[in-house]
């Protein structure tokens, strides 16, 4: 909150609202992410979490409000000094800054671990396959699948596709990471390496990820700052210190206390 | 008088009747595969998010399946040239025409097949391609088509054998495909079963061979198991 950059923020929201038919899920979110943060996103289920990822991944189209990425509105763009709807080519050179990993890792069933991690380098980013090769081979190190390069998603565990996944969307390195409840479909063995993994990402570079996540530990220990969606709106926008230990609202306070003791 | 099978005569007319089997294949071939390519375009504009693409698509789709092959292949044949006399010299061949409407024909059914195969596809694999901020293009070719397309191949199939038994129907135009050589033979010297049952046989054979190589190639293009 204390920033006084002269950059504008990597990902602002104004106002931004979503409806589906009668049901508002969004219901004007306005905030400001700087480049860099890691931001825990926590709130009951249905709250409209994953559809603002959604939004901002461009899966999910705003009903109302702005979203502007590094600055540069994402669903408008200026002709003849005019706002006008984007077209496909603004969006698309504005999503490249971003990445998503999905609960169901949606990894591609009919390609190899390693074709799933080049094939976006070598088509989207247009890289050689020699590099695409090299670039995936060096994430999937990283996320310690090395000895899966030739397997199949179907012949992996949950654990291992998730971390595909990742390593997947690494390999596009977007400034902007996305992760929805990226541990929801895991056994409970596996859900602290795949924790560990988003550490290792955070402080090996500078990417700013938003975590939608219901391990509350992982939000207060590892993110700096979390947001507490209810019903559309941003409830509590703080410190994970002090959201944890001291949080401003009731609706914050009964949450935790509920999901707190189902996790203890 | 009493009728015998003449195998002196089925010596003499196989040669012919298998040069004009010849035309069938070729038929079929040009044929399926100008509905394979049909097919697959007529799926994808229906797919379209404008609606000025996808209505034509989606008409000329309910259009041709509602109207007999032997209509439409008059239709090409006989009207189109008069109609349309800038594209006349296309259809002066019979052979042309006949590939046309049959390719044209079952593309309508190769696209409710494809459409079939892309709807099996599940939506997270059209959201990870756009989350790596691949193309539609790109999507289609790398992410949704190699998913949609190995599990309705034995349809597929199914359809290259229902158009391979059709092609008798561009006797109607006087393409000189084998049914039209068989009626020729017999009715040169009234001898019509040993013709008619070669063609019989050259039909039944070719359709079980290929009926065995599609059950063949499910086999090499199933996914890996989930
Ligand atoms: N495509 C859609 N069509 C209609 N309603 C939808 C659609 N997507 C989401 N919704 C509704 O929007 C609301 C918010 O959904 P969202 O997925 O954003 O919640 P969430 O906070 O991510 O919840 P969870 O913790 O359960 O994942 C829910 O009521 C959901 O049913
Ligand atoms: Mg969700």
């Amino acid at each position: 909150m204390s920033d006084s950059t002269e950059k504008p923020p990597i990902i602002r929201f104004q106002g931004l609202e979503k409806a589906f038919g009668d049901l508002k899920v969004l219901q004007g979110i306005d905030i400001d992410i700087p480049e860099g943060q890691c931001v825990s996103i926590i709130g009951p289920s249905g709250s409209g979490k994953s559809t603002l990822l959604r939004v901002l991944m461009t899966l999910e189209e705003p009903t109302g409000g702005r979203v502007e990425v590094e600055g540069e509105s994402l669903y408008t763009m200026k002709r003849n000094g005019e706002e006008v709807p984007a077209s496909r080519a603004h969006i698309s050179r504005i999503r490249r800054k971003i990445c998503m990993v999905f609960q169901h890792f949606n990894l591609f069933p009919h390609m190899k671990v390693i074709r799933n991690v080049t094939e976006a380098p070598i088509h989207v980013l247009g890289l050689s396959k020699r590099e695409a090769r090299e670039r995936a081979e060096s994430y999937l190190e990283m996320v310690g699948l090395s000895d899966k390069l030739n397997a199949y998603p179907a012949q992996l565990s949950g654990g291992q596709k998730q971390r595909v996944a990742i390593a997947r969307a690494l390999a596009m390195r977007p400034k902007i990471m996305l992760f929805d409840e990226i541990t929801s479909a895991l056994d409970p063995e596996l859900v602290g390496g795949v924790l560990d993994l988003l550490r290792e990402i955070k402080e090996s570079g500078d990417m700013t990820m938003l975590i939608v996540t219901h391990e509350m530990k992982f939000a207060r220990d590892s993110s700096d700052r979390v947001l507490f969606f209810d019903e559309g709106v941003i409830r509590e926008d703080s410190d994970p210190k002090r959201i944890f230990t001291n949080p401003e609202h009731d609706r914050t306070r009964q949450f935790l206390d509920t999901i707190l003791s189902e996790q203890a | 008088m009493e009728w015998q099978w003449d195998w002196a005569l089925v010596g003499h007319i196989l040669p012919e009747l298998a040069r004009a089997f010849r035309v069938t294949i070729a038929a079929t071939v040009f044929g399926f595969s100008l509905a394979l390519v049909g097919g697959l375009l007529l799926t994808i504009l229906r797919r379209s998010r404008w609606k000025i693409i996808s209505w034509p698509a989606h008409f000329t789709v309910e259009f041709i399946r509602s109207t007999p092959l032997l209509v439409q292949l008059f239709f090409i044949y006989f009207v189109l040239p008069i109609q349309l006399p800038d594209f006349g010299g296309m259809f002066t061949s019979a052979f042309v025409t006949g590939v046309l409407a049959l390719g044209l024909h079952y593309s309508s059914y190769t696209s409710e097949v494809y459409r079939a195969g892309i709807d099996g596809v599940p939506k997270g694999q059209w959201e990870a391609a756009a989350a790596l901020n691949m193309s539609r293009g790109r999507t289609w070719t790398s992410v949704v088509l190699p998913q949609a397309i190995p599990p309705v191949l034995p349809a597929l199939g199914n359809y290259l054998i229902a158009m391979f038994k059709d092609t008798p129907l561009l006797y109607a135009i006087s393409v000189a495909e084998v049914l039209t050589a068989a009626y020729q033979i017999g009715s040169q010297r009234f001898q019509y079963v040993e013709a008619f049952t070669i063609v019989g046989a050259l039909f039944l054979i070719v359709s079980l061979i290929s009926a065995w190589l599609i059950r063949r190639m499910e086999r090499w293009t199933a996914l890996p198991a989930q």
